[in-house]
């Protein structure tokens, strides 16, 4: 039973915001609320997270701590862990199972981490413990629910994503986007921390405040990821934090090297809403053209454009080619991701919000204008990481098209080709 | 007072003209301000998109006009900004995020616009009416953006229509689109003239279809004014 508590607290000198700690009086507004025909106060500090009104309420555990029964075999996951995965599995149920502690599980792009976290989520909730899995995106939550229905068939599992505010969060077993953390306080024994490096997590700081104050003040955190930040590095050389790492990916094929190609009209191909030259010779010529496209850019109104532009283009040079392109604000990029793993989409023009998480089993990947900033070397290294997921086509080929190498290119070419020297020694 | 959007602190220079000039409420900061662009210069006479010389009409406004079942539906269409990046992250905080308040900053483009773009008599006969919004989008979203904007511009709103169909559609192709089934019904007719408003003007077909509708229940004729062209 959780207790439902007003998300912004009201008192003599003005609000709180319960979920960011907000107290700025400019920072609330009022909103008319449709809903319930009353005017609330909402706060605008933390409106990216998905608005909370007075009619959608925080959950905060406040009495006696839930209790879910002891009981059997929770996993129903019968696969088989690689070497390396097992071993990482070994240690993240050890973590799980002491309690309290915390883990730093260092896993190249296709390693097959949420395998590796069964084993210690089925014993958790074996014993009765509740367990929140958070990532930073929310096609990463969609693509997770069904494979962690599957592996937990008994459990009550709750998604929680923005869009999804009307669903309960009341499961055994939460799986949720960052920012719908926020909701929770001192509610979790386990706490995994999906792509610790990432994009939002990173860069705000009311993020690391809320997946703390969400897990109970003795649990288990395991932390996430294949590119990790300065930060974490640095902890992990200082022995500050422990760590399992897994450099090789679960089919045990090396990870695919980009292949960096300058191509000096790419500011004027760009500005025409067109693919450089050198992409279309590339097109061609390319060893298998039967495998999808993900095409990556740095800029939303790129996308929408480039697919106006070579939509036709490539339907001429490719037969029946359906393309599409998606944003983070797309109101059909659920539908669209869907249909791109679905194969019903052959190319697919996204931003940088592809490129995490999200596993399609066939396919190369381009970035264009590489040398863009969006295209630090975590993100240049996850999206590299999109190619060869599937053991039956373990390859992949992966491009960036730049006009002049950049420092974050070059840094994750040699970050690739260290993994896989670090994976051969396995 | 700080910007409504990047919250840094505005210093309100004061001189002597400011002085005698009534307060001018300003929301922006100066480069937040100008990350705007207001739709202005020479216009589409129909759908109020930029064109390259006065009284011209766009490709896309003639070829609705070819159409025997939507010529002169919509008698003039006219948006406030161009639907530039800005305009596009700062829609998608105040529409999806749901930060209400940011309405606030479209008040004085809106009211300028509005003033503009037509006559004093359209502008006390008209009834001005929201595009409205399926009963789950106004669930989720909270709130009815044309009725934001409508407030903002400081006068009632006439409920005359319901959507009965859901408002996705960008999959869709223009074609596909325009011969959509009508998303709307009306609840009550009018004998004024309408101004409908609306977020964004993207191909037109959404204030086609609920411009017919009035029309073909005897209003008499059909504008609107939207925030963004894209
Ligand atoms: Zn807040
Ligand atoms: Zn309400
Ligand atoms: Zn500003
Ligand atoms: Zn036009």
């Amino acid at each position: 039973m959780f207790r439902a508590v007003e998300a912004i607290e009201s008192y003599w000198w003005g609000w709180r915001c319960r979920r960011c700690g907000n107290k700025l009086r400019r920072k609330f507004a009022d909103i008319p609320c449709a809903r319930c025909n009353q005017t609330h106060v909402y706060c605008r500090n933390c409106v990216e997270m998905g608005r909370v009104l007075e009619c959608q309420p925080l959950y905060v555990w406040t009495g006696p701590h839930p209790t879910w029964p002891v009981r059997g075999k929770a996993c129903g996951w019968d696969g088989e862990l690689t070497a390396a995965q097992q071993q990482a599995s070994n240690r993240i149920r050890e973590v799980m199972e002491a309690g309290v502690g915390e883990l730093l599980t260092w896993a190249v792009c296709g390693a097959g981490k949420t395998e590796m976290l069964f084993a210690g989520i089925g014993r958790s909730l074996e014993a009765g413990k509740r367990v929140c899995l958070a990532t930073p995106r929310a096609d990463v939550v969609r693509e997770l629910l069904p494979r962690f229905r599957h592996a937990f068939p008994d459990t009550s599992i709750s998604g929680l994503y923005g869009g999804s505010e009307k669903k309960a969060a009341d499961g055994q077993l939460v799986l949720a986007t960052t920012h719908q953390l926020l909701r929770f306080a001192r509610a979790f024994d386990v706490m995994v921390i999906d792509e610790i490096d990432a994009f939002p997590y990173h860069e705000d700081p009311s993020l690391p405040f809320a997946a703390s104050r969400a897990a109970k003040s003795a649990s288990a955190r395991i932390y996430l990821t294949a590119t990790p930040r300065k930060k974490q590095r640095r902890r992990l050389e200082h022995g500050q934090l422990d760590s399992v790492f897994v450099p090789i990916r679960f089919h045990g094929r090396p990870l695919p090297v980009p292949r960096l190609i300058l191509s000096s009209h790419m500011k004027k191909s760009l500005q025409n809403n067109m693919p450089p030259v050198a992409f279309f010779n590339w097109l061609k010529r390319r060893h298998h053209p039967e495998r999808q496209l993900l095409l990556f850019v740095p800029y939303v109104e790129l996308a929408g454009n480039m697919e106006k532009a070579i939509g036709p283009l490539l339907r001429d040079k490719l037969g029946d080619t359906v393309i599409a392109s998606v944003h983070a604000a797309d109101e059909e990029r659920e539908a669209k991701v869907q249909q791109f793993r679905n194969q019903e989409l052959q190319v697919l023009i996204t931003t940088t919000i592809l490129e995490r998480g999200v596993t399609f089993p066939s396919v190369d990947v381009v970035v264009l204008d590489a040398g863009h900033a969006v295209f630090d070397e975590a993100a240049l290294v996850q999206i590299a990481g999109r190619a060869g997921r599937s053991p039956d086509d373990p390859e992949g080929e992966v491009l960036f098209f730049h006009a002049g190498k950049t420092k974050a290119m070059v840094a994750a070419v040699r970050s690739i080709n260290a993994m896989n020297n670090r994976a051969v020694k396995i | 007072m700080h910007c409504l959007w990047c919250d840094k602190e505005m210093v309100t220079e004061v001189h002597w003209g400011s002085l005698l000039l009534p307060d001018r409420v300003t929301y922006l900061c100066r480069e937040c301000e100008a990350a705007l662009e207001k739709l202005d210069g020479y216009l589409c006479n129909k759908c109020g998109r930029q064109v390259g010389r006065g009284g011209e009409t766009c490709r896309d406004c003639r070829r609705w006009e070819q159409l025997s079942q939507w010529q002169g539906v919509l008698t003039q269409n006219r948006s406030v900004y161009v639907y530039n990046e800005r305009m596009r992250v700062m829609l998608a905080k105040w529409k999806y995020r749901g930060d209400y308040k940011l309405r606030e900053v479209f008040g004085i483009g809106l009211q300028d616009t509005f003033r503009k773009a037509f006559s004093k008599h359209l502008r006390k006969q008209a009834v001005l009416v929201p595009i409205p919004l399926s009963e789950e989008r106004l669930y989720e979203r909270g709130f009815n953006q044309s009725e934001a904007i409508i407030d903002v511009l400081g006068k009632p709103a006439e409920q005359l229509l319901t959507r009965t169909h859901g408002e996705k559609q960008s999959k869709k192709t223009r074609r596909q689109r325009i011969h959509t089934e009508n998303p709307f019904t009306l609840i009550k007719p009018t004998d004024k003239p309408v101004i409908l408003i609306d977020d964004i003007y993207t191909t037109g077909t959404t204030l086609r279809h609920a411009a017919r509708t009035l029309k073909s229940h005897g209003c008499p004729e059909v504008y609107s004014l939207t925030l963004a062209r894209s």
